[in-house]
């Protein structure tokens, strides 16, 4: 009863937060474009109204690729620790959450090539070629991070911290790379090749009307959830729920002022980027923490 | 909503008017930019206007999309392309036609090319008059299609389900027939 409780909580703080936080987002990045914004809580209204339209299924793939995608992540979010509020105590590990993390990605993948369209398989290509970038130096960051712990649960890192002090400061080089690879998980520009609405007409997402919208909507939210998540919970020593929020929240900020001034990588750029100036520092990094400094 | 003799009836369920009051609130656009309108909506949607404010934002696709709008004069080439989107569009869908060329063809009412009325090919919800509106309009007219839509009455989509013979028919006389051969659609 009380894992269900925090189940519910976990699944409910992600999605009235994060739509919450995404709002602000849209506000922030109105306010650097000298603009007024829609109110903090247009993505509710948004996310409600798709579920109101009639919209269209491309056949059973992409209706069941729609739902592994939300699925999968609603999987993912319930092992995620939020600071010290753990939906599964002790089950909270880094593999399994990136383990369970691709069955949403790949529900996505599948569901948007069963449209047919070209422009959702060119958008898919693209995004497996992003993850291709990102995924080696974020990797090579967090397994030092955990041979140097010695773990892999996310909860006794947190708590390590709340000990010896935020991971931020004490592996700075590994935090960067790990924003940096943030950026481009949370597909925010200049990673923001997958989307692209104003050259692949938003690319994965060009055949879905309505629901199948409303869904992917939340299952987006949801992984930005996961994904800033981990990177509080790993670098920013997570703390009480409300620390993490606001920790949440300030990463979140941050990410996107950096995305509102920025321009688009073209995906060989992207992962060209990737795998010179942020492998290269995750290296630094490891040899750091090999070498006990 | 329909009109017997003055007194007019509301016939939608309550869930209907909570759906009308969100998507009130949040309309994705679709601009079909072949008239000279769409050099209005860049000023409508930046620093200066922002559209934004009122949850409306510009959509890539016809799927996504609440509002269709109709920039200026369209050729009977385009007529096609547009008839093709309007049905891609998910139900309730809006149209507003931009400018005297949606109206009555405007300064090109005696070309060869193009339509003179869109009202006789899509259901058009809302006109805005002037060649071209300037962004003050397009907020009138924003506002407007909200309120409409609030109260019910923006049902051209309803239009479009219920005559769709007579709409057709209007289609063919003018196009000969819908269906476009090119590298896209084929």
């Amino acid at each position: 009863m009380a894992v269900a409780a925090r189940v519910a909580g976990v699944l409910l703080t992600a999605f009235f937060f994060g739509l919450t936080f995404e709002g602000i987002g849209r506000k922030v990045t109105a306010r650097i474009q000298k603009r007024y914004g829609p109110p903090w809580y247009q993505n509710f209204i948004d996310v409600l109204k798709t579920l109101t339209k009639h919209g269209w299924t491309h056949g059973w793939i992409f209706d069941f690729g729609v739902v592994m995608a939300l699925g999968g992540v609603i999987a993912t979010l319930t092992f995620v620790p939020l600071g010290n509020f753990v939906a599964f105590p002790g089950l909270d590990n880094f593999f399994v959450i990136v383990y369970l993390f691709t069955v949403g990605a790949l529900g996505m993948a599948m569901g948007m090539v069963g449209t047919g369209n070209p422009w959702a398989s060119i958008g898919v290509a693209r995004a497996l070629t992003l993850m291709l970038g990102y995924e080696v130096p974020y990797l090579i960051v967090i397994t030092s991070l955990l041979y140097n712990f010695k773990t892999s649960n996310i909860s006794t890192i947190v708590e390590i911290q709340s000990v010896n002090g935020w991971n931020i400061f004490r592996f700075p080089i590994g935090a960067l790379v790990a924003f940096i690879c943030l950026q481009g998980m949370l597909g925010k520009e200049p990673f923001e090749a997958p989307i692209a609405p104003a050259e692949i007409a938003s690319g994965p997402m060009v055949e879905l009307s309505a629901k199948y919208m409303g869904l992917l909507m939340l299952m987006n939210t949801f992984m930005e959830f996961v994904e800033i998540s981990i990177f509080v919970d790993l670098f920013l020593g997570g703390g009480n729920y409300f620390e993490f929020l606001l920790k949440y929240l300030t990463v979140w900020i941050f990410a996107i002022m950096i995305s509102a001034v920025l321009p688009r990588f073209r995906i060989e750029q992207a992962v060209y980027f990737y795998w010179t100036v942020p492998l290269l520092l995750a290296f630094i990094q490891v040899f750091l923490v090999v070498a006990g400094m | 909503m329909s009109n017997r003799g003055n007194v007019k009836i509301d016939e939608r369920t309550v869930w209907e008017k909570i759906a009308d009051q969100l998507r009130s609130r949040s309309m994705w656009m679709l601009h079909y930019c072949t008239g000279c309108g769409a050099v209005e909506l860049p000023p409508s949607m930046t620093s200066r206007f922002d559209l934004e404010r009122f949850g409306i934002g510009p959509m890539a696709t016809p799927r996504q999309a609440d509002i269709f709008l109709i920039t200026g004069y369209l050729s009977v080439k385009t007529l096609r392309r547009v008839i093709y989107t309007y049905e891609k569009m998910p139900d309730p869908k809006y149209v507003i036609g931009f400018g005297s060329c949606t109206i009555n063809g405007g300064i090109y009412y005696d070309s060869y090319a193009t339509i003179n009325r869109l009202d006789y090919y899509i259901p058009v919800d809302l006109y805005i008059a002037g060649c071209m509106p300037r962004p003050e309009a397009i907020f009138e007219a924003f506002t407007k299609l909200m309120e409409m839509i609030r109260k019910g009455e923006a049902n051209g989509w309803k239009r479009y389900k219920e005559n769709y013979e007579w709409y057709k028919q209007n289609q063919l006389r003018s196009l000969g027939e819908v269906i476009i051969h090119d590298e896209f659609h084929e």
